[in-house]
């Protein structure tokens, strides 16, 4: 059977790296070789997981340096003799061992304006062309693993601009309710400077670990930057808005 | 908003990244290679007539159009009339903006990798956000794309003659790469309808919605026609100058020129 070196954090913040050998089976992932360390030496490591199948977001840690799912991460991954360091999320404030406090990105989404459809047609139904939704449905795929709010320098490596700063996750959902064919909210509402979209410097990390793939650079911030652009800096649309109007402002 | 307060209690212990793949070695490339051009292409531009860069149905790309009206001094070279167009639309663009704000600002370096400066506001403030102002930028690169065609057009007609030359495949190359890379524009995606909600809603923004799809196809390579446009152009100056200056000669059906 291979042999995983791991090194893990253990403890809080004033906690230490500890080192663990563990004998493990072909074609594990990390989160199970994790839990064969808490079967053995480690029975008191608390680790946050779930669905083991990467649809639930608990499991995100940082593997040598990585924001990743473990239950996603193979250890195939690895050299047969490499140590493996596995951390907690940086950005957040951490409870204990592999365990942080995510509860900010709860905070926040408090904060995000819901999508808010008109009222129905005649019918009581209320009906959409498929190509309008198209490009919306990436951004249903997110599983709120948070590991975007993690890499992302801006409140990474400055946590004073968490006031100020929505992040790509939520970026992805304001883009989702901006977007919306049905959606009634004032154009300028979706794309306020209060969200912090502007901190944001299209570095695209958080699209590198985004387990599910979305484009959260590409298809979700800058339309949003550009729709932001749109009502806050363009001179000309600025122009014509104070020559024609533009009836309830919005976008559709 | 619930304030973090674990990550710089965990900072030092945690170092600047525990990542040990080589994560230096993009930023290291794309500072070595957009340095390069930069150096390149001011040496080229700011040489102007003391560096020939025309010759048979050829004009360096740099030049063209061609603007030199009689009045102007020798010193004063006439890719000044051009570059500022491109320089300001590739220095706004959302692809290079990722690539020197890690290459060069180090912010961040790379993914989980410390960002060395202490305070951040992004593109909040003067002078990053003039980088809002990308979309006039791209006016001016759209006027481009038809003007690099004509010049792409005309170097197969020489002498009162059809031909070709390397040079005419060149400059063709280069047409298509920089119109490729301009049609690929996050702003233009935008403006041609990223901005609506609602495609299906007349006829004019279905055709709207069709180019965005096309758009949106060269959009999702933008890196790539950044950097191979960014390339090709820098050859081509480059081959037309070593043709007009006699270094080497141009394969073609002319003859000479
Ligand atoms: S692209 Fe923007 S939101 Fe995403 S990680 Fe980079 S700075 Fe953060
Ligand atoms: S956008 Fe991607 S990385 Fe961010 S929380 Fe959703 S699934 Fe995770
Ligand atoms: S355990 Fe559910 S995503 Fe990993
Ligand atoms: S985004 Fe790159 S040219 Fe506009």
């Amino acid at each position: 059977m291979p042999q995983a070196h791991l090194r893990v954090w253990r403890g809080g913040d004033d906690g230490e790296y500890r080192e663990y050998d563990v004998e493990y089976s072909e074609g594990m992932v990390v989160l199970d070789v994790l839990h064969l360390l808490q079967a053995t030496a480690a029975p008191d490591m608390a680790v946050r997981w779930n669905c083991k199948a990467g649809k639930c977001g608990s499991c995100s840690a940082e593997v040598n340096g990585k924001p990743r799912l473990m239950c996603m991460t193979r250890m195939q991954l690895f050299d047969p003799y490499e140590t493996i360091a596995i951390a907690p999320l940086k950005t957040f404030p951490l409870i204990r061992d592999l365990v942080t406090d995510v509860s900010h990105n709860y905070a926040v989404a408090n904060g995000m304006p819901e999508f808010a459809p008109g009222p129905p047609a005649p019918d009581g139904d209320y009906r959409m062309q498929q190509i309008d939704i198209d490009r919306m449905q990436e951004f249903h795929k997110c599983i709120e693993c948070f590991l975007c709010q993690d890499v992302c320098h801006v409140i990474r490596d400055h946590s004073d601009n968490l006031p100020n700063f929505a992040g790509p996750r939520f970026f992805v959902q304001l883009a989702q309710v901006s977007m919306h064919p049905l959606d009634e909210h004032a154009k300028g509402d979706t794309v306020s400077a209060g969200f912090g979209l502007d901190y944001c410097n299209i570095t695209k990390c958080c699209t590198d670990v985004c387990p599910e793939g979305i484009h959260i650079t590409d298809n979700a911030i800058i339309p949003l930057k550009e729709r932001a652009i749109d009502e806050r800096f363009d001179p000309i649309r600025a122009l014509g808005r104070r020559l024609f109007g533009r009836g309830d402002g919005r976008s559709h | 908003m619930a304030q973090a307060t674990g990550a710089l209690a965990r900072e030092r212990r945690y170092g600047k990244t525990q990542r040990r793949d080589r994560w230096w070695l993009e930023p290291v490339l794309v500072a070595t290679g957009l340095g390069a051009f930069i150096a390149y292409s001011t040496v080229s531009a700011l040489l102007g007539e003391h560096w020939a860069f025309e010759v048979g149905p050829y004009l360096s790309p740099f030049f063209e159009p061609l603007i030199r009206p009689d009045w102007l001094p020798d010193w004063f070279s006439p890719a000044l009339f051009i570059l500022p167009a491109p320089l300001a639309f590739r220095t706004t663009c959302y692809y290079y903006r990722r690539a020197y704000y890690r290459a060069y600002f180090m912010s961040p370096p790379a993914c989980a990798v410390r960002e060395p400066a202490g305070s951040y506001s992004g593109e909040s403030r003067f002078p990053l956000v003039l980088q809002q102002l990308h979309r006039f930028a791209l006016y001016a690169a759209l006027v481009f794309v038809p003007v690099l065609w004509f010049g792409a057009l005309r170097s197969y007609w020489h002498d009162g003659e059809l031909g070709v030359g390397l040079g005419s495949v060149l400059i063709t190359v280069n047409a298509f790469l920089l119109m490729m890379y301009t049609f690929g524009c996050h702003s233009l995606r935008h403006l041609v309808a990223g901005g609506l909600n609602c495609f299906s809603c007349s006829t004019f923004r279905q055709a709207r919605h069709r180019a965005w799809r096309f758009v949106t196809v060269a959009n999702e390579h933008h890196r790539l026609w950044a950097w191979t446009s960014l390339i090709g152009v820098g050859l081509t100056d480059l081959y037309i100058h070593l043709v007009a200056n006699d270094v080497i000669t141009d394969p073609n059906t002319w003859g000479s020129f």
